[in-house]
């Protein structure tokens, strides 16, 4: 400990408090956290956008619905004039929020409104999901780590069993079985179109990635010389878990929760996507992903704006992630400087 | 003053390699046997390489570490057969300070909470904590305001004040200090030694002082026991035992210890090889391969821990 490290300290900060001010300063996290703002707040407005600004339903199919155009009264979804003239082609982006802003998805909905929804139920599903499996995981974790011996041994045993499977493989397979005929735990029964099964079953998948990391550091904290020193002077295990292993794992599980969640929401778009997630008529990014694979051709936004909105979310809890673990661990964080 | 506090009978640790699978075939056997009484008030310095044992038995006398054999006697009850949750009531009579002070020390809690801990965990109300927790900050020399700092603020030696502050909060008889002044500067280990000193005086410790610096020991201790592959050679008052080592091993530590000055003309006696393997440990007297006096008898037969006069010597042919 150099005295420069003494005289930067005038005032007593704690670790945490040093990390939140680095963090405050990092570009990174005001880019990051400006874009996920923005997005978590049109989402929860689908509401407001579809009774007032679109006047739309977005879960009904309007197959013979009609919109103006330039003061012209077009069908949203028109006969294909094309080939054998079978089939209809929706309506493209008219670039007007009032209607069809990004045009009709097949069965003639607003995709602008469906797309707000679906950020709704994918965002909601990956925090949950996240937050379980980071709960969990720190549950797992914590006394695997620190009890050791035969609870840690059939502990990591049961987290190899998740590990082993590929994540989507284990995710997908849950998800056909438990979509069709849903959940009873105890009293507790999760019907088949129910967001619990999803989130359960992503948050679950999940656990072993983040279980791991914290068990090995607990192991490595609890031969730490200030916890044999609570152990010293007479402190009782709850109390050395709570006050001197919890505390140093917080920071990990910090840098955790951003990545974790973005997993959980591509995973359950891939899920979606494949029609084992959200089910209709409610929507998510995957749902209308898959909606628009069907007219990739004719009116690629159904498609593309939701991949988007997935990237840009993904990439800034991502971002985000990384700002944190830079502004909590000062080792990177010096060497960054120098 | 003469009474005897802590009693240790036949304290021994193995510890057995191998995974779960293949224990038991390989064992260590990390302290042997060792018999100690230390009484009331004094200091009985520990000294030995690097893997003697002398951690391991400082850390089985406060119970962090389990006994493999022996008797720990203590006021009364045998640590090593104590049950836990009996052994945490007992822990505030006997208190351990750590060799690393940047180890020891929770870097997320402030100073104040670290030395008040002690008390919270046995239930002292917390207006009192504080005003203990001020008292002993103060007592150890730190600043009124280091209370709100965080470990990182300190240096080394002013952690080791927290940690001597904390492990006297509960009032112990009996410190153990693991190397307490060995991974601080030179100039700061006086300062820390005298400290232990004027605390010792003012509170009536105990202390069990394990070092390998055997200036330090000299300076803090009354008497010394040589601890060598798990074993204790020689116990003797310290100044006797500067003066005139019996062991050959203590000689020998001795001789390796730099004098100031230019009048060091003593003979330094440079053992061949390494500390043999404490898994495989040569018979009769462990110290045989290295020992410029080993005879037969030294190949064959282990040394009792005998009597001779006022100090105790493990060896065949004591000088």
């Amino acid at each position: 400990m150099s005295i420069k490290d003494n005289s930067e300290a005038i005032f007593s900060e704690s670790p945490g408090k040093i990390a939140l001010r680095t963090l405050r300063k990092d570009k990174r996290s005001i880019i990051s956290l400006s874009i996920l703002g923005f997005i978590i707040a049109i989402s929860l407005l689908a509401p407001i956008y579809a009774h007032f600004v679109a006047h739309t339903k977005p879960f009904v199919s309007s197959l013979d619905a009609t919109t103006t155009i330039g003061g012209k009264v077009v069908p949203v979804l028109e006969a294909s004039t094309t080939g054998l003239g079978l089939g209809v082609t929706p309506i493209g982006p008219t670039w007007n929020p009032s209607s069809y802003f990004l045009g009709a998805d097949g069965q003639g909905r607003d995709v602008m409104a469906r797309l707000l929804y679906g950020g709704r139920n994918t965002l909601l599903i990956g925090t949950s999901a996240g937050i379980i499996c980071i709960f969990l995981a720190l549950l797992i974790g914590v006394i695997a780590g620190y009890r050791k011996g035969w609870i840690d041994a059939i502990l990591s045993r049961l987290l190899d069993v998740i590990w082993a499977f590929p994540v989507y493989l284990l995710a997908i397979s849950l998800s056909v079985v438990l979509l069709t005929s849903g959940l009873t735990i105890g009293f507790i029964h999760l019907g088949p179109g129910s967001f619990a099964l999803p989130i359960l079953i992503i948050g679950v998948v999940y656990i072993p990635y983040v279980a791991r990391p914290i068990r090995a550091q607990v192991l490595s904290l609890r031969e730490r010389e200030f916890v044999r020193a609570a152990v010293g002077i007479g402190a009782k295990d709850s109390t050395i878990i709570f006050r001197e292993i919890l505390p140093n794992i917080i920071p990990s599980v910090l840098v955790f929760i951003p990545i974790i969640v973005a997993l959980c929401m591509l995973t359950e778009s891939a899920l979606s996507f494949l029609s084992i997630g959200v089910q209709p008529p409610q929507a998510s990014w995957g749902t209308i992903i898959n909606d628009g694979l069907a007219l990739l051709y004719t009116r690629p936004w159904v498609g593309i704006a939701p991949g988007l909105l997935i990237v840009l979310t993904a990439a800034s809890l991502n971002l985000y992630g990384d700002a944190v673990r830079d502004a909590l661990d000062p080792k990177t964080r010096s060497r960054g400087d120098a | 003053m003469s009474e005897v506090i802590l009693s240790l009978r036949g304290l021994s640790k193995n510890y057995e390699l191998g995974s779960s699978f293949s224990r038991g075939k390989d064992v260590v056997h990390a302290v042997e046997d060792v018999n100690l009484e230390i009484t009331e008030g004094e200091t009985l310095g520990i000294v030995g390489e690097s893997g003697c044992g002398k951690s391991t038995l400082g850390r089985m006398i406060v119970r962090l570490e389990e006994p493999t054999r022996g008797e720990i006697l203590f006021e009364g009850h045998d640590l090593a057969k104590e049950p836990k949750k009996k052994l945490r009531a007992l822990r505030k009579r006997f208190q351990m300070i750590f060799q690393d002070p940047y180890a020891s020390l929770n870097p997320r809690r402030q100073i104040g909470q670290i030395v008040e801990e002690p008390l919270r965990v046995h239930g002292i109300p917390k207006a009192e904590r504080r005003v203990i927790a001020h008292d002993l900050l103060k007592r150890v020399g730190l600043d009124e305001n280091a209370y709100e700092k965080y470990p990182h603020e300190f240096s080394g030696g002013q952690r080791q004040r927290v940690v001597i502050a904390r492990a006297l909060a509960l009032n112990p008889r009996l410190v153990v200090a693991d190397e307490p002044v060995s991974a601080l500067d030179v100039s700061i280990q006086a300062q820390v030694l005298n400290l232990f000193k004027d605390l010792q005086k003012e509170f009536g410790l105990t202390y069990v002082f394990i070092a390998h610096d055997l200036g330090v020991v000299r300076h803090v201790s009354d008497r010394i026991a040589v601890m060598y592959l798990g074993k204790i050679v020689e116990l003797a008052p310290a100044d006797e035992l500067y003066e005139h080592p019996s062991h050959p091993y203590s000689k020998a530590l001795l001789s390796a210890n730099p004098r100031m000055g230019a009048d060091d003309k003593r003979e330094r006696i440079i053992l061949k090889g390494d500390i043999p393997n404490p898994i495989n440990r040569p018979t009769g007297c462990s110290f045989n391969p290295r020992c410029p006096k080993a005879a037969e008898i030294c190949r064959t037969t282990e040394p009792a821990l005998l009597t001779i006069g006022n100090r105790q010597v493990a060896c065949h042919f004591p000088e």
